[in-house]
């Protein structure tokens, strides 16, 4: 038995990931990065160390490093007008969204920048709006100096010129404020006017002083109902002419019905009413509802803020290509984009044969000449060879996003989804109301007439929907924040439901299973010289297939000569003319039976003019803990492999597969995309496909769910349905589980709200409960459903997930 | 007994008024951001330099 040591691992002072480089230290304290070690060093010059002692690593990692002039922009005038909010001449005042907020280090430290930047005379934090407003002195510094300052320290804020409407949002949500004031003030004063009522009979009191508690509720009661409970009826009676009943209408008619009653029982003077029901209900139903908005906001944030879109473009600089994430593309960065490659940000074409398709934004997929000079707009596809851009303008992450989940690209094998839930919350009011006829119908059958009234009213009280509602979106909002962090970004919540449903996998080899960067790439044939390598690496440049790609980092040219006519067939190969010149690279079958050799492999082969020049072989690396995968998953789902090269490789396949599993060598992309159309028509299966965004894409939009993976590339198709990082994907089937246990906390949550819906309606039918009780119920309902949610998926994913992150 | 009329009127009348200073400080965006302020109380105030 062999005992383990532990490994002692540093975890960085200011953000708490792991320490890689021991030297990274000051003070004693480990760092992960330089960046982190810098604003340790600012902060304790200064004295601002309480930051770290209000909370453990505060700070979010900076390894990020951004160049010296990034705000750069911020000195222009037009610019900072739009930015400014107000200035008269000495002092100004601005208002910036860092979303780096969420804890109460940070308020410590954003509200005690004045130390770090004189010219700051007071800056304030709004906390839920994840907002800072600071006002400073004009002559003392620059907008560009703070926002340099925010950045020195860790927040750099999100610049969009397109935030600036922040204050409509504002007044909206007051109103709700107002109307629980109001609900409140009502409330409170009709009970004190009840108070009689409560103790004793109605003897001991005046008839006088009976009538002046009745008139003040009665006038108290009027702006609750038409002023603070507007809502309920606003939505209500719209659904109605829409011809469907809301969550809402149980709600208005039990105000009504409340409302109406206690004004018959006073004016006929049999009883003194229940308006302090009906304006309890009011006030906690409105409490609840805002205390659902705000779980809510945080959720969206998370969402918009972090998805990133996971690729890398190839910046040029100094004639030396480094792949970079779009968030750090900069303007004036020279970006290069390949055949079928998605161009990520506004930019102009300076190099190349632009043909570009729009289809990805607007649904045209004839697509567009460009010329030199001119922009092309992001979200954009290149359709012909390499090209070369200038980024114009910096594109936020969300406008990708928004295009992904653009209705557009719906798949058509999917029938609006018709679940459970879904059917259920719709015949939810009508069960109600039901009920409550049920019920009201039986205590008016037995003269009851009090318990009648009571109990209509409570049922349509304490029905309560929130599970339906809430439960869904807070879990799957809550997963999708957690793969997101894992690598593995998921278009939209309604995909993790349908991964619960697959049964059958189909995996591609090239870039899926092996990986591309550690080929082993042989030449054999005919001795090139350096004009024909030039040749071939300047054709090979233009397309971004694995092979091509091994190929071209195997030849190491550095000068192109210009291609024209670049043409790559999918799955095949690659050719194009230079001058007079024609070349020809690919596959046995794309270039032409007439070349045999004994040896199998991962083939590319050249062709120049009529001459067959030699060929490459390349020998595919399987990723790191794919036997793993493929073990777990054959578990749980029936796999197959298809893939477009020649089936040299099928004894380690079936090692890895196992004979169950079908195995295709040598597919063209109709061949996968059949394959699975067979799978699903004629076996009833449910798909997953994880392929290669780019050679793929027929495949990936055919099958139910369709996974890209990707690494430093650009291979992104818009039909894909989700996006895994290469590093990853052998924990894909951990992915999987975790959405199969999502559908079991729903399910918990669903059964947990049922319970409490049938003990609360046990009770409102026989007509014992008090109507203030049961809206008292409503948002304590509401509460433990969001919290038992949240907590649930969040102790599972650190269960589930602990061996990819040690932080979550 | 009838001086309760009186009284319940003033109280009403007082509770009003605080009804209305609520609506207005919510008008000013006061309650914009409820959570920084419990957070804020605690910090040690820093001098102002200069």
């Amino acid at each position: 038995m062999q005992i383990t040591k532990p490994k002692i691992v540093t975890k960085c002072f200011h953000c708490g990931e792991l320490c890689n480089n021991e030297n990274i230290k000051s003070y004693d304290k480990n760092f992960c990065c330089n960046g982190c070690k810098m604003i340790f060093e600012i902060l304790n010059e200064n004295d601002l160390c309480e930051y770290y002692n209000l909370n453990k690593h505060p700070g979010i990692d900076r390894k990020i490093v951004t160049r010296k002039d990034k705000f750069a922009f911020l000195d222009d005038i037009a610019i900072q007008q739009k930015i400014i909010q107000f200035t008269d001449g000495k002092q100004a005042q601005i208002n910036l969204y860092l979303p780096q907020i969420h804890c109460s280090s940070c308020l410590y430290l954003l509200e005690n920048i004045f130390v770090l930047n004189k010219g700051i005379i007071q800056s304030k934090i709004n906390f839920s709006k994840k907002e800072i407003f600071i006002a400073y002195e004009v002559n003392k510094t620059t907008l560009r100096d703070i926002v340099e300052t925010l950045n020195s320290i860790g927040y750099e804020p999100y610049l969009s010129l397109q935030n600036f409407d922040g204050n409509v949002n504002k007044s909206f949500d007051r109103t709700r404020w107002y109307k629980i004031g109001v609900a409140g003030f009502c409330f409170g004063n009709i009970m004190m006017m009840s108070f009689a009522d409560y103790f004793a009979n109605n003897n001991i009191i005046d008839s006088k002083i009976q009538v002046f508690f009745k008139v003040v509720s009665v006038l108290l009661a009027l702006p609750v109902l038409f002023y603070a409970a507007s809502e309920f009826f606003v939505s209500a009676f719209k659904a109605l002419q829409n011809k469907y009943l809301n969550l809402d209408l149980p709600v208005a008619l039990a105000l009504i019905i409340t409302f109406v009653r206690s004004i018959y029982e006073i004016f006929n003077g049999s009883g003194n009413g229940y308006l302090d029901s009906m304006s309890g209900i009011v006030f906690f139903m409105l409490i609840g509802r805002w205390l659902q908005s705000r779980t809510y906001q945080s959720l969206s944030f998370d969402r918009d803020y972090k998805s990133f879109f996971p690729i890398a473009i190839n910046v040029i600089k100094d004639g030396i290509i480094t792949p970079t994430q779009i968030e750090q593309l900069k303007v004036n960065d020279i970006i290069q984009i390949h055949a079928n490659e998605i161009i990520p940000v506004d930019a102009i074409l300076s190099k190349g044969f632009a043909n570009i398709d729009y289809s990805f934004v607007s649904g045209e997929s004839e697509p567009v000449l460009k010329n030199i000079g001119e922009i092309i707009y992001a979200g954009g596809k290149q359709k012909n060879g390499l090209i070369e851009l200038v980024v114009s303008k910096e594109v936020a992450q969300s406008y990708l996003t928004n295009l992904w989940n653009n209705p557009v690209f719906q798949k058509d094998n999917e029938p609006a989804s018709q679940n459970v839930y879904d059917i259920i919350g719709k015949y939810f009011t009508y069960v109600v109301l039901i009920i409550g006829l049920l019920a009201g119908g039986y205590w008016f059958l037995q003269n009851q007439y009090g318990k009648m009234w009571n109990a209509i009213t409570t049922v349509l009280i304490v029905a309560c929907p929130c599970a339906l509602l809430l439960a869904k979106n807070y879990t799957h909002g809550n997963m999708l924040r957690i793969f997101a962090n894992l690598k593995f970004y998921v278009r939209n919540a309604s995909i993790i439901e349908k991964l619960t449903q697959i049964n059958h996998i189909v995996l591609d080899k090239t870039g899926t299973l092996t990986q591309v960067n550690t080929s082993k790439v042989r030449y054999n044939g005919m001795q090139m010289d350096e004009n024909m390598r030039v040749l071939v690496a300047s054709l090979l440049q233009h397309s971004n297939h694995p092979n091509s790609k091994a190929v071209f980092e195997f030849l190491n040219v550095k000068s192109f000569l210009t291609i024209q006519n670049f043409k790559e067939i999918e799955g095949k190969g690659i050719e194009g003319w230079v001058n007079d010149t024609h070349i020809k690279i690919g596959s046995e079958k794309f270039i032409g039976a007439g070349y045999n050799n004994q040896i199998k492999g991962t083939k590319v082969i050249i062709k120049i003019d009529e001459d067959i020049i030699g060929e490459y072989l390349i020998a595919n690396k399987y990723r790191f803990g794919i036997s793993a995968l493929i073990a777990s998953l054959k578990n749980h789902y029936t796999l197959s492999l298809l893939s477009g090269d020649n089936d040299a490789e099928l004894n380690s396949i079936e090692n890895l597969f196992g004979t169950e599993s079908e195995i295709h060598f040598n597919q063209t992309p109709q061949q996968k995309l059949n394959y699975i159309k067979d799978l699903q028509t004629k076996h009833s299966l449910k798909v997953l496909m994880v392929g290669d965004g780019l050679n793929d894409a027929g495949a990936l939009k055919q099958s139910n769910i369709g996974i890209a993976v990707a690494d430093d590339t650009n291979s992104f198709t818009p039909a894909c349905d989700a996006i895994i990082n290469g590093n990853s994907l052998p924990y894909l089937y951990k992915f999987l589980a975790f959405a199969k246990l999502g559908k079991r906390i729903i399910l918990f949550t669903f059964a947990f709200s049922a319970v409490y819906n049938i003990i609360g309606l046990t009770y409102a039918v026989q007509g014992i409960l008090s109507p203030v009780i049961a809206a008292i119920l409503m948002p304590i309902s509401s509460i433990t459903i969001i919290i038992l949610s949240y907590s649930l998926v969040e102790v599972f994913s650190i269960k589930s997930f602990r061996q990819l992150k040690p932080k979550l | 007994m009838s001086v309760i009329i009186i009284l319940l009127s003033v109280s009403i009348c007082i509770a009003g008024g605080f009804l209305i200073s609520f609506l207005w400080s919510v008008k000013d965006g006061q309650f914009d951001d409820v959570e920084s302020p419990s957070q804020r109380m605690l910090f040690e105030s820093k001098s102002i330099k200069k």
